[in-house]
């Protein structure tokens, strides 16, 4: 599903912040990408979504190398991510409802399917209630919901979720762990960066470990060891 | 398509009506935009009444010789209007109406009628008055032509070298004052667009990280450009609407001042004869430095 091959990243002048770093991830798998702040973690991710560029190697998303791609290959390639973030990135200006059938509209959805669907996800999400919200009238649990709802609601391939439990408290943190999990067994490949230990620990699942750049550790069924 | 740009304009009036705030900046810097271009309009209506005013008051005089006949005059007339489209008026002025418009201008100067009465007679000689469009060039010219050897036995002599310092002199600040007025123009506009540029940079800035956000779940950049464009639009016709307005009523409350500073020009009439343009540019302006600003501030956001 999606491949790292030999890739390196390194920032003018001279600020390697990722370094020879390979991996595949099959469709399907749940792996977590831990590391120290500027472990490179982010860079990682952003390369996936094809925010940033490898300086040597190569990204794959299925058969696409992403550093290569054109700007309709990108759109294309991003419909089928659904990306949840720390910041939750969330529209402002965007009821919750809009939040979500914002993602439809890019695909071009007919607005019946978009009247079914919508309310769907935002009930499974626990967050009907709250359709006519704005973002900031939610509490942070609810946002972070919210961006979940908006990264499903296309039925993505993949999901990357950078530090999603960041702004949470422990609660709010299981039950988001609790629902990747659970998109995971829809078969939905999950990526998923986090500091959290306990989170890791309790996942049991893949973890690859990464330190100054460089890949230190792939274990099949990991914990957060740094 | 028609269900995206359905999307677009439908995003673009929700978070129009979303953002009042940023909103009502960029209208009015827009409206104080199409004002400067519209007071730049009338002041070139006034500068053209001007210069007009003053062309109209340079003429050059052919002075005919002492029994002339009338035939003659008005044949040479004839001959004067219809040799160049840049003759603007060729006015007659017999031996008679001379010496009446003389009487006239110096009414109850007993020392000048005492001196005509001793010169007895008319002592005045009828004369044809050319006022031309252009410049000291065609005057010339014309004086050359009335001095030619066909008008010699008919024309005692033409006064345009006594003239000409003057309409030299005139036509020169009258061109430099439209080179200044252009000038002036260019210069302000430039300014005015650059603040126009920053104001809606400023609200476009609001957005930048929707607008990565957007570009990360896949919108193509039309989608994601479209409603600030069309945002630029609104702005663009709401500050015409405001502007139109403030125009027309500053206009018809001035126009009478304005007139009294500058008799003969009337602001609100030529603000009505001129409507159509004096639209077009508020409307243009509006709508084009609306959408051109967002156009341009939003491309580098697009960069993801």
């Amino acid at each position: 599903m999606i491949s790292f091959k030999k890739v390196t990243k390194i920032y003018d002048p001279d600020t390697t912040v990722l370094q020879d770093v390979s991996f595949d991830v099959a469709g399907g798998e749940f792996v977590s990408i831990v590391g120290k702040s500027g472990a490179g973690k982010t860079t990682l991710i952003r390369m996936i979504m094809g925010l940033e560029k490898p300086t040597s190697g190569q990204v794959m998303f299925g058969d696409l190398s992403v550093g290569d791609a054109t700007l309709p290959e990108l759109q294309g390639m991003r419909r089928q991510i659904g990306s949840i973030f720390q910041d939750y990135r969330l529209f402002a200006t965007k009821t919750v409802y809009e939040n979500v059938a914002y993602i439809l509209e890019v695909e071009g959805k007919e607005n019946d399917e978009i009247n079914t669907e919508v309310p769907k996800v935002l009930e499974t999400i626990g967050l009907k209630h709250r359709a006519d919200n704005f973002p900031r009238e939610l509490s942070g649990g609810e946002q972070q919901r919210l961006a979940i709802a908006r990264a499903l609601i296309n039925q993505p391939k993949v999901i990357l979720a950078d530090e999603p439990t960041g702004n949470l408290d422990p609660y709010n943190s299981y039950e988001v762990i609790s629902l990747l999990e659970k998109i995971n067994k829809t078969g939905k490949t999950v990526i998923l960066l986090t500091h959290d230990r306990a989170v890791v620990n309790k996942l049991g699942k893949r973890v690859i470990t990464l330190e100054d750049g460089k890949m230190i550790r792939d274990e099949k069924e990991g914990k957060f060891i740094i | 398509m028609i269900t995206n740009f359905e999307r677009i304009f439908n995003f673009a009036v929700t978070d129009f009506r979303r953002n009042k705030g940023s909103n009502i900046a960029a209208i009015f810097v827009l409206v104080v935009t199409i004002l400067l271009a519209t007071g730049l309009l009338m002041f070139q209506g006034m500068a053209n009444h001007i210069i007009s005013e003053i062309q109209n008051k340079i003429d050059i005089t052919a002075y005919f010789k002492e029994g002339t006949g009338e035939e003659n005059i008005l044949s040479v007339k004839d001959e004067i209007t219809n040799l160049s489209p840049d003759i603007k008026s060729v006015t007659y002025v017999s031996e008679a109406q001379a010496l009446q418009e003389f009487n006239e201008k110096h009414q109850g100067n007993e020392s000048l009628a005492r001196a005509i009465e001793e010169v007895g007679g008319n002592p005045f000689l009828s004369s044809l008055n050319i006022v031309t469009t252009g410049k000291t060039s065609q005057y010339e010219n014309i004086s050359n032509i009335l001095q030619s050897d066909k008008y010699k036995g008919l024309i005692e002599k033409v006064d345009f070298s006594q003239k000409r310092d003057i309409i030299e002199k005139v036509f020169s600040i009258t061109s430099n004052v439209n080179k200044f007025g252009i000038g002036l123009g260019i210069f302000m506009m430039v300014i005015a667009i650059l603040v126009v540029l920053n104001t809606i940079k400023l609200t476009v800035d609001n957005s930048k990280d929707e607008i990565s956000t957007m570009k990360i779940v896949g919108a193509s950049d039309w989608f994601v450009r479209g409603p600030f464009v069309i945002q630029g639009a609104i702005y663009g016709v709401i500050a015409f609407a405001i502007s139109f307005a403030i125009s027309l009523i500053a206009v018809y409350l001035f126009s009478s001042k304005i007139s009294l500073i500058m008799p003969g020009f009337f602001a609100f009439k030529y603000f009505i004869s001129n409507i159509i343009i004096f639209i077009l540019v508020q409307l243009g302006f509006g709508i084009f430095l609306g959408i051109i600003s967002s156009f341009i501030v939003i491309r580098r956001y697009l960069k993801v």
